[in-house]
């Protein structure tokens, strides 16, 4: 479907919203089509690929919200009387005085720069390039070492079209594509078969990274040989760049409108206070040349804006959309993360660990949830044991446990290793004083 | 159970709607011999047996061993109540076809958003490229199979009203606040999902099932001297609308207010290993992990998983029975036909301690010599298939309660859960408890909360040393995650004692 049949079929969507009852009416309309190719034992294992479309049409009528949505757009009668339904169910709906699109003041108007996020060569790349690049991945380790048991190599790529219009003056749309290559080794130890994977993606063909993804997978099932846990205590946590996410997700999650309205944040009423150690600062920039989250608007149309978010430990923002704003007659920002950037340190991993007396290098988590209204955490983690700036062990089946309104006050170290292949671009982080539960 | 066509072309008004315009009837067996039932299915999804096998035809010209199509037409209607009014509604359609050839282990897959020939044909031509010798395919003759019911419904949902449902989403909230002043939010949600697949195969299988299913959830917050908590209940069957009663409210709202009151005072327990007391029902989450997920025989098949070496071997005391089942009634988790149209069937994995079955699909069943156990699940239309757990629960055993609590010096009892995880090859599984309490000197005493446990899978199963005979099927809302496909499951366990898993805390 091209961008304008898109449009045209939003268009004629929300103006019959707004003819049958609804006084104000938002209309979006995706497109995705993907393709995957796994190979195994030098084999193709799967083929697949996928081409979704669909719509989602958000309606308020007399006060009221609902909300629908359909992969079957194109046959306009079906439609027309899904709308049509829809508005006279909302009616049995409670009033909600406060669900309104957004101020058309705060639409993007499309006179945002180009974000280069689409690569114009997608549709002609050569399907047999594609199954070539998985196997060349699987080939860099199947039958390199005695002690693999399964290889998995895949190539991923897909491109999205959207395109998005409200009754209330707004237009846009936005164009994505991406590539990425994965691979998965899995090792014998003894009983136990470690695994690894490794992977790295790109919007641009041209850019996407070949080499190395089968041994950095291999190297990294290798490590955990011989994992083991060690006892319980309170030690130095370093947090690889590539899991960092995880320590900041629950925190990102209690800035959020709904969070905080609801009463399900640890954050209600921090503005502006301490959540975090001196070198915590994060910056959300939506206007990042290329970057993963990038975007000139958000979910609902808003122009999306360069946001402080926390500097040097001070809280400066919360995500808020236009119900949130309104139910807490606070200004509203956005719905939800662009890119955050996370103002890098001086040195390496390396260097980061040359620091550590003796402390659990965390590279990936197992499991483990936190509580959102009081920001108590606990999580199954696997790593290496670090002793005087070495890696000594590799330790698994361990738990972390504490409270994030503590941990990021306990930042004491800020890696420069920050990943720009993901929106999140985050450095690897050293906490102090965590709580790890071994034997 | 076949669609009632003019009530499912009727449905105006049904949550916030949830119609789908068809043309007129199709006349769509001219030769063959079709049930009323299939027929109707055919009908809905505007097709004929002559189309299916035009589309099969094609789909295995490169010379597939096999291939099936999946058509599926789900409609999902929900209701959110927020600050004590039901003011949030959202309906989906959603329709397709995915297209599956299998060439040894080999899969192709593609789907359609539509049942249009011309689309069926082209996608159907993308997933035959898995194999590359072509072949004039032979049709083999359609065939139906009885398939048994367990989710009668008695009020579909597609007949079930707004109006109807939005009183019962109310008393959730109103009786929450009635129950506890320190109730602060409430929020309740309501969802209805019915599903309408129809299946067939290169091998002739022509079947369907209709799959409803119904949630119904509240997060409950309260405020006790400056501290805020939360806690979740819910229940989710496949049952139709006779599912909301006002026994299940009061069920829903009583627990909230329960679980959430627990909360406060609860604090952490030592970190390290400690006996851990599973409680009865959804402490089936140590099972669907620890054991559950590394029995699949997808993981087994390349040798991924930790028990890819243990089939006939002892890998537990002799009283433990560990069942994986699909025909439990109106279990979340239940099927009449897994994904690929076999039969769902009752599987012992472990009997008398031993390991006796994975969990297969049409591929690993292939692959080991066995027969299907009906475990072949998809999240939708747009997924292929892969092994995948339905209920998965353990037998009574031989100890009582008492005696398994009364048998722990120093360690935690626990029996609301949030989620959990496994690393199929290393073994290393973990759930995370909401809420439990410290087990002292062979007594309950202290609540403990929002703590991880892990554990390693074929240990913590030899290190299952008592299990108890109050066995319980878990309520809630369980949903499995594997491969980025999301599935709905059961599980269910007898109280047991894990001699030791490592439990998160503070250290001393």
């Amino acid at each position: 479907m091209t961008k304008d049949e898109k449009y045209s079929i939003a268009k004629w969507a929300m103006e019959h919203a707004v003819q049958n009852g609804a006084q104000q009416a938002r209309v979006s309309i995706y497109n995705n089509n993907s393709s995957q190719i796994e190979v195994r034992e030098e084999k193709i294992d799967k083929l697949q690929e996928s081409n979704r479309s669909g719509m989602q049409i958000n309606l308020y009528v007399d006060n009221k919200y609902s909300s629908i949505s359909t992969n079957r757009i194109t046959n306009k009668e079906e439609l027309g009387k899904f709308i049509v339904e829809a508005i006279a169910g909302t009616k049995y709906l409670a009033e909600d005085e406060f669900r309104t699109l957004p101020d058309p003041k705060r639409y993007y108007k499309g006179d945002g720069p180009d974000l280069k996020s689409m690569d114009p060569k997608f549709t002609s790349v050569d399907p047999q390039q594609k199954v070539k690049d998985a196997f060349a991945l699987e080939k860099e380790v199947f039958g390199s070492d005695e002690r693999i048991i399964s290889v998995s190599a895949s190539y991923r790529d897909g491109m999205s079209g959207s395109v998005m219009v409200a009754s209330n003056g707004f237009k846009g749309d936005t164009e994505n594509t991406y590539y990425s290559l994965s691979a998965s080794v899995s090792v014998t130890d003894g009983e136990a078969r470690p695994s690894g994977n490794w992977y790295e993606s790109s919007i641009f063909n041209d850019e996407l990274i070949r080499k190395d993804i089968g041994k950095k997978a291999l190297k990294r099932a290798l490590d955990r040989l011989g994992q083991a846990k060690i006892g319980s205590g309170k030690m130095p946590m370093i947090v690889e760049n590539k899991v960092a996410g995880n320590s900041l997700g629950p925190l990102i999650s209690a800035l959020n409108g709904y969070a905080i309205q609801q009463k399900q944040s640890f954050l209600i009423g921090m503005k502006g206070e301490r959540i975090g150690s001196d070198l915590m600062t994060i910056v959300d920039d939506p206007f990042i040349v290329s970057g993963r989250g990038s975007r000139l608007f958000d979910s609902e149309g808003m122009a999306t804006k360069k946001m402080p978010l926390v500097e040097n430990g001070i809280l400066k923002n919360y995500y808020i959309d236009t119900y949130y704003g309104k139910k807490l007659e606070m200004e509203a920002t956005t719905g939800g993360t662009t890119n955050l950037v996370f103002k890098p340190g001086e040195k390496d991993l390396e260097g980061l660990l040359a620091d550590i007396d003796r402390g659990i290098l965390v590279t990936g988590f197992n499991g483990g949830n936190n509580n959102g209204a009081t920001g108590d955490f606990s999580y199954g983690i696997e790593g290496f044991l670090v002793e005087k700036g070495k890696r000594i062990q590799p330790v698994a089946e361990m738990n972390i446990t504490g409270s994030f309104k503590q941990l990021w006050k306990d930042l004491v170290a800020v890696g420069n290793d920050v990943d720009p292949s993901r929106s999140w671009r985050l450095p690897s982080l050293v906490f102090d004083n965590v709580d790890f539960s071994g034997i | 159970m076949s669609i009632d066509r003019r009530n499912f072309i009727k449905t105006g008004g049904a949550a916030v709607a949830g119609t789908m315009v068809l043309p007129p009837l199709l006349k769509s067996c001219q030769n063959i011999q079709i049930s009323p039932d299939v027929k109707s299915y055919l009908d809905h999804f505007e097709v004929t047996p002559e189309t299916l096998q035009k589309v099969i035809s094609e789909a295995m010209s490169k010379g597939g061993d096999y291939a099936d199509l999946f058509f599926e037409h789900t409609i999902s209607n929900s209701l959110g109540l927020e600050d004590g009014k039901v003011n949030s509604a959202h309906s989906n359609i959603d329709y397709g076809v995915g297209i599956r050839v299998l060439k040894g282990d080999q899969t192709g897959f593609a789907y359609t958003e539509s049942t249009n020939l011309q689309d069926m044909l082209k996608v159907a031509k993308t997933a035959a490229n898995i194999a590359n010798d072509p072949v004039t395919f032979k049709e083999s003759d359609i065939f139906e199979k009885s398939i048994p019911n367990y989710y009668k419904v008695s009020q579909k949902w597609e007949n079930s009203t707004i109006e109807e449902k939005i009183p019962f989403v109310q008393k959730v909230n109103d009786r929450l606040f009635e129950l506890d002043e320190k109730v602060s939010k409430a929020r309740v949600f309501q969802r209805d999902e019915t599903s309408h697949i129809m299946f067939y195969s290169s091998e002739g299988l022509l079947t369907f099932d209709y799959r409803p299913m119904a949630t119904l959830g509240v997060v409950c917050v309260m405020e006790k001297d400056g501290k805020i908590e939360n806690d979740y209940s819910a229940r989710s069957v496949r049952r139709g609308f006779e599912f909301m009663t006002d026994d299940v409210v009061e069920e829903l709202a009583r627990e909230a207010v329960k679980k959430t009151n627990f909360l406060f005072g609860a604090r952490k327990p030592k970190a390290g290993e400690l006996p851990v007391v599973l409680g009865a029902g959804g402490s089936g989450i140590l099972l669907h992990e620890a054991m559950g997920h590394p029995f699949e025989a997808d993981f087994n098949r390349k040798g991924e998983s930790i028990f890819s070496d243990k089939m006939g071997k002892s890998i537990a005391k002799d009283f433990i029975n560990i069942v994986e089942d699909g025909t439990m009634e109106y279990n979340r988790g239940a099927l009449n036909i897994d994904d690929e149209g076999n039969d769902v069937k009752k599987v012992y994995l472990v009997k008398d301690g031993v390991l006796e079955s994975y969990l297969h699909d049409r591929i690993s069943a292939k692959h080991y010599g066995v027969e299907p156990t009906g475990n072949g699940r998809r999240q939708s239309f747009r997924y292929m298939p892969i092994p995948r757990m339905r209920i998965t629960y353990m037998e009574n055993g031989p100890h009582t309660t008492d005696d398994i609590i009364s048998s722990v010096d120093y360690g935690v009892y626990v029996d609301n859960f949030t989620n959990g995880q496994v690393k199929i090859g290393a073994g290393d599984f973990t759930f995370f408890v909401k809420s439990g309490t410290l087990i002292e000197n062979g007594k309950l005493t202290e609540p403990i909360k929002d703590i991880n446990i892990i554990g390693n899978g074929p240990q913590a199963l030899a290190d299952i040393t008592m299990a108890a005979g109050d066995y319980k099927t878990a309520t809630g809302t369980w949903t499995c995650g594997k491969g980025g496909q999301s599935v709905p499951v059961g599980m269910g366990l007898p109280s047991v004692l894990v001699k030791k898993l490592t439990v998160g805390g503070t250290s001393a």
